[in-house]
């Protein structure tokens, strides 16, 4: 009678993993519109072991698109990039910085 | 089933092959059965114990829900069960078929049920239990099928509680599309922000200020009570964030209805959203507009 389920080694309340724990160190992308058709996108909450410089270096070569850091004094240093490379962004974060996807969040329409 | 639960029957099933195998040196023709239906004899100890433990439970709920009519069916044959073991066993003594007990049992079952529906006054209140034991695979003649019960069963449930069919198209649950208008050449208008912010019973309020974060940007309420946004943006677009904000501060994540309501606790100084319709409560986040990139003019004094 090993059917009982009670001797079984798999626990049906173990956590699943995908708990309804939300981490707070979110990466935020977020677009705003600037004048005419132009846009800007900006990366926040990047965790700070990244050198930032780099990363940015290796996103403006890769989007082809210009872009800077900004330190904000409650948000710390926000990348901001021209265009709309929101996408771009968190495929590069997810795929070459090896980041988890439910850690960003895309902001925006 | 685990694996757990599978292996010893593997095991067993080995076990019976290298009796079987000695038993063919002397005589196979006679060898082979017998530990077959040993082994048989095993399975059928194991669902016998289950059955009878189903059925006891049945019969538990039907005292709790105090609706006897097709529990009973099920409990004449849980009785007739106690019957079917000896009178099963002496077949397999005589027999000895491949035919499992179970099946035997479940053919018994097949004829019981049939008798039952032969019996019950109350076609509609049997019709339950014998459906049930027609879904076990017993091969009588069930004369409602499993796809007609279940589209009567959706009938029922469409008239007297459309929201858990799945029907969302009731006038509470149908939001308007957004009318966006341009406004100049910079702003867009958001016309029927008010209507939307009703349908989903949320304040204005709310979810402009969640429009702005998410936008990117600002903008002001009008006379008439619309929403003139900063930048160009379609129906399209404000229909994407429009649809992230019903995710995230309307649906309940429990039973996906948005009959819900947002309240914020004084004490903590938390919003909670509360399901009308299943009572669950979730905590939900405040809107943060996050960094907002300086553009235009740069104030360089
Ligand atoms: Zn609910």
């Amino acid at each position: 009678m090993s059917t009982i389920q009670n001797l079984n080694a798999f626990d049906p309340f173990a956590d699943t993993g995908d708990s309804e724990a939300q981490p707070t160190n979110y990466i935020h992308i977020r677009i705003q519109q600037r004048n005419g058709r132009k846009t800007l996108t900006t990366v926040q909450g990047l965790p700070a072991e990244y050198d930032l410089k780099k990363i940015l270096k290796v996103l403006k070569k890769d989007f082809a698109c210009n872009g800077n850091i900004v330190k904000d004094e409650e948000l710390g240093e926000v990348i901001q990039l021209q265009g709309d490379q929101r996408v771009k962004v968190s495929e590069f974060l997810t795929s070459s910085l090896q980041l988890p996807k439910k850690n960003i969040k895309i902001h925006g329409f | 089933m685990s694996d757990l639960g599978f292996d010893p029957t593997l095991k067993k099933k080995k076990k019976s092959k290298k009796v079987e195998g000695d038993l063919t040196a002397e005589s196979s023709a006679a060898g082979s059965p017998a530990p077959a239906g040993e082994l048989d004899d095993m399975f059928s100890g194991l669902k016998k114990k289950k059955k009878s433990k189903k059925t006891a439970e049945e019969g538990a709920s039907s005292s709790a829900a105090g609706s006897p009519a097709p529990e009973g069916a099920a409990d004449d044959l849980s009785a007739s069960f106690g019957d079917l073991g000896l009178k099963k066993k002496k077949k397999k003594s005589t027999k000895s078929s491949d035919v499992t007990d179970f099946e035997q049992q479940l053919e018994k079952a097949g004829i019981e049920e049939g008798d039952a529906t032969a019996e019950g006054v109350d076609a509609e209140e049997s019709s339950p239990a014998s459906e049930d034991h027609a879904g076990n695979g017993s091969s009588s003649a069930g004369v409602l099928s499993y796809p007609s019960l279940l589209s009567r069963f959706f009938t029922i449930l469409k008239q007297n509680n459309p929201e858990l069919a799945g029907d969302r198209s009731g006038p509470k649950f149908r939001i308007p599309p957004p009318v966006c208008q341009r406004e100049g050449s910079k702003k867009t208008l958001f016309a029927n922000v008010q209507e939307i912010a009703v349908v989903l019973q949320r304040s204005p309020e709310h979810l402009i200020q969640f429009l702005f974060a998410e936008l990117g940007t600002s903008g002001s309420i009008d006379g008439e009570k619309r929403l003139i946004l900063k930048g160009k943006f379609q129906p399209k677009q404000m229909e994407s964030v429009l649809r992230r904000y019903i995710i995230e501060y309307v649906t309940c994540k429990t039973c996906k209805s948005m009959n819900t309501e947002l309240k914020r606790e004084s004490a903590n100084r938390l919003h909670f959203l509360s399901c009308k319709a299943c009572g669950s409560t979730r905590s939900v986040s405040s809107i943060k507009t996050g960094f907002q990139a300086q553009i235009g003019r740069r104030k360089k004094a």
